[in-house]
């Protein structure tokens, strides 16, 4: 246990700063909203992750905003175990055809209001697999899509920026 | 040392040959990189029998339409040993007997072939469609020539409803279904628990949710093009994806990579080995709630994506490897930071893995959890460190070893315990053998070019590219037309087989436990489903 406390001691605080980003960043990192959250979600953004069909890239740098580095929750950003409790579902991967169904209900089930934000080159347009017999491309073919993040796949800084100028943009 | 191996190979190989002659079954030997057996299709179960007796390991199966037949293939590995087996079916009628039936490992691939091809094995003991779900119409296969890629999907690709999954009856005994979607950050899947009290009864998965024509992509692409989609078949295995696909393809093109690429493909691949263990030993303990473990692991496994973007330009190491070399040399600053870099994190592991050794309540959760026999481990040949913790004594880099590992001394660990503890050690022991393999890299990088300049292979050759990834032995085919396009790819992911061992994994443990076993073997979904 002493050794424990030890490390934790020794690591100490590694979480980075993130400015929220203006627009000017947001257009240099490719990112585009279509729709600003609004003003009744004041610093707080509950997310569903819903793996649509990706190759897991984009997962694992999701992963890495919740590492000690980032700490996205400390913006209120935090992941939910389900679509009934999400304001916001973070899609990736080309939306393969055996996924379709699952993705349109999680859509579903999703309260109003809701954002959908494509993260990857998959999920904002298809990328490597594009539309074939087995994948439906992008993800706005299959449910409407506020917020594109791409890359293969996006820094874990990127989308942490994303969120942040999404959520910047509540109340206008 | 070299001729000896040769000689024990041939042994095994003898062996086999000598049990074929007894049972009167003709084989035409093709020499190749892998030696090629060709076999008439009546006797694919018995050759699966025989190598059964003599304990080699089903490796690979997938198959191939010819103008106005099929190919199917399989390979079969004993120590290091490879051989290919292919038999050729008629096109109108296509049917064979199964090998599933002597090799459980066997199934899944088999009935893949089947969902892609509409080839018919005889006597599998599950005939049950797998690859296929909705997405298209049922008498129409994908990998077939006059398949197009867009298929004619419907506008909206129906729910898989009517799978019929295995149901237990009995007092008390009920049914948890659980996915595709998940609760956490991760793939998409299905799993059917039946359970008694909080004791699972019987798992069984539903995979194939992010099946996405991956083998149909390929066709008609150029080497480049190939090599940015296999190194999207699993994202967390860029490199080792990238690694076997270039294997094949070089071997098909017949080109040999300068000594440096193939330095700097090792040294790629054991930083994807170790990011990934990394990331997984800190999820496994976090799915125990020992949340140090999980800070303190995310923590290294940031630095060192972010050490991997500074010198290779890419975070994952995505698109790192091009066809006869790789993409980008590393300068003598680099490799001494590197060598820096491996001595920071062995100091901060030397700090961090005896709090994990002394911690009672870790010790609780993860030992005698999710056990895996070295019997069942045989019979599904359990790869990578899911069959290296149940006593599967085997590694492509020591047993078959390509370039740098020929020239460097690899280490294999292996344990008999076989459970979620093992398994995590095992993980991190390799973690510092990789540590131990990249500073031997850096040491010994010899100095030349970075790539060999391509060759258009001639039409038809073919290759069969086998690597040892973070998650256990890649085997990857290609087959060129004559204008250095593809025409058939297939990567056979370590998980293929990983995946019917976590079935077996979970028995009698409890459902709340099981996000600890399945993250002990993190197998590929994207990997498998294709
Ligand atoms: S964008 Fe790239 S990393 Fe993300 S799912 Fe697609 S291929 Fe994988």
């Amino acid at each position: 246990m002493l050794r424990l406390f030890a490390k934790t001691f020794k690591t100490g605080i590694v979480t980075e700063r993130i400015k929220t980003p203006d627009s000017a960043e947001l257009e240099t990192l490719g990112i585009e909203i279509k729709r600003h959250i609004d003003k009744h979600f004041s610093g707080s953004l509950a997310i569903r992750e819903v793996d649509a069909g990706s190759c897991n890239g984009c997962e694992l740098e999701i992963h890495a905003m919740n590492n000690p580095l980032y700490d996205a929750e400390r913006y209120g950003i935090h992941f939910v175990a389900s679509p009934r409790h999400a304001d916001v579902l973070l899609v990736t991967g080309p939306v393969s055809r055996h996924m379709q169904t699952a993705l349109l209900r999680t859509y579903e089930a999703t309260p109003s209001p809701k954002w959908v934000v494509a993260v990857g080159d998959c999920a904002v347009c298809g990328g490597e697999f594009g539309g074939s017999y087995a994948s439906c491309g992008a993800v706005a073919n299959v449910i409407p899509v506020d917020m594109t993040i791409p890359g293969c796949p996006p820094t874990p800084e990127t989308l942490l920026k994303a969120l942040l100028g999404l959520m910047k943009g509540k109340g206008k | 040392m070299s001729a000896t191996i040769a000689e024990t190979t041939t042994d095994w190989s003898n062996a086999l040959l000598s049990e074929l002659e007894t049972a009167t079954i003709q084989i035409e030997k093709k020499q190749g990189a892998v030696p090629q057996w060709l076999i008439e299709a009546d006797h694919w179960r018995t050759f699966a029998e025989l190598a059964h007796k003599l304990d080699w390991r089903w490796a690979a199966g997938w198959a191939e339409q010819q103008a106005k037949t099929f190919l199917v293939n399989s390979c079969f590995a004993k120590q290091g040993e490879y051989i290919w087996l292919r038999t050729t079916l008629n096109g109108k009628k296509p049917q064979l007997p199964s090998q599933a039936m002597v090799y459980t490992g066997a199934s899944r691939c088999e009935r893949h072939t089947q969902d892609m091809f509409g080839i018919d094995f005889t006597d599998h003991p599950d005939s049950r469609r797998w690859i296929k779900h909705q997405a298209w119409p049922k008498n129409r296969y994908p990998l077939r020539k006059d398949f197009p890629l867009q298929g004619q999907p419907e506008d909206v690709s129906p729910s898989d409803t009517d799978y019929q999954f295995l149901r237990a009856k009995g007092t008390g005994v009920y049914e948890i279904p659980v996915g595709p979607v998940h609760a956490g950050i991760i793939e998409p899947g299905h799993f059917r628990f039946q359970a008694v009290g909080e004791t699972v009864l019987n798992l069984e998965e539903r995979l194939a949710y992010v099946h996405k024509g991956i083998e149909k992509l390929a066709e008609g692409r150029t080497p480049e093009q190939l090599l940015r989609l296999a190194g999207r078949i699993s994202g967390d295995t860029t490199v080792a994806h990238s690694w076997a696909a270039c294997r094949a393809m070089e071997q098909a093109a017949g080109i040999n990579i300068p000594p440096r690429a193939a330095f700097i493909r090792g040294i790629l691949c054991e930083r994807e080995r170790i990011a990934n263990h990394l990331g997984d030993v800190g999820a496994i303990c976090n799915d125990v709630g020992f949340a140090f473990a999980q800070m303190q692991f995310t923590r290294l496994r940031e630095q060192w994506q972010r050490n991997q973007m500074n010198m290779f330009g890419h975070r994952l190491l995505m698109d790192c490897l091009v066809p006869g070399g790789v993409k980008q040399d590393l300068s003598n600053e680099q490799i001494a930071s590197m060598e820096q870099e491996l001595a920071e994190l062995r100091s901060e592991l030397d700090e961090i893995i005896p709090a994990l050794d002394l911690n009672s309540s870790l010790e609780d959760r993860l030992f005698t959890a999710g056990f895996l026999s070295v019997k069942t481990a045989t019979d599904f040949g359990a790869l990578g460190y899911v069959g290296r913790a149940s006593g599967q004594d085997f590694d492509v880099r020591r047993d078959t070893p390509y370039a740098p590992y020929d020239q460097i001394n690899t280490k294999v660990v292996v344990e008999e315990q076989g459970d979620v503890a093992s398994r995590v050690w095992v993980r991190i022991k390799e973690v510092f053998a990789s540590i131990r393999l990249i500073a031997q890299m850096c040491q010994q990088l010899p100095e030349g070019d970075i790539v060999t300049a391509w060759q258009t292979p001639a039409g038809n050759s073919e290759g069969l590219g086998m690597v040892e990834g973070w998650r256990g032995e890649i085997i990857s085919y290609v087959r060129f037309a004559d204008n250095n396009t593809i025409t058939r790819f297939y990567p056979r992911d370590p998980s293929t087989f990983n995946w019917l061992a976590l079935e077996k994994i979970v028995l009698n443990n409890i459902v709340p436990d099981f996000p600890v076993c399945n993250k002990s073997v993190n197998g590929s979904y994207s990997g498998h489903d294709l």
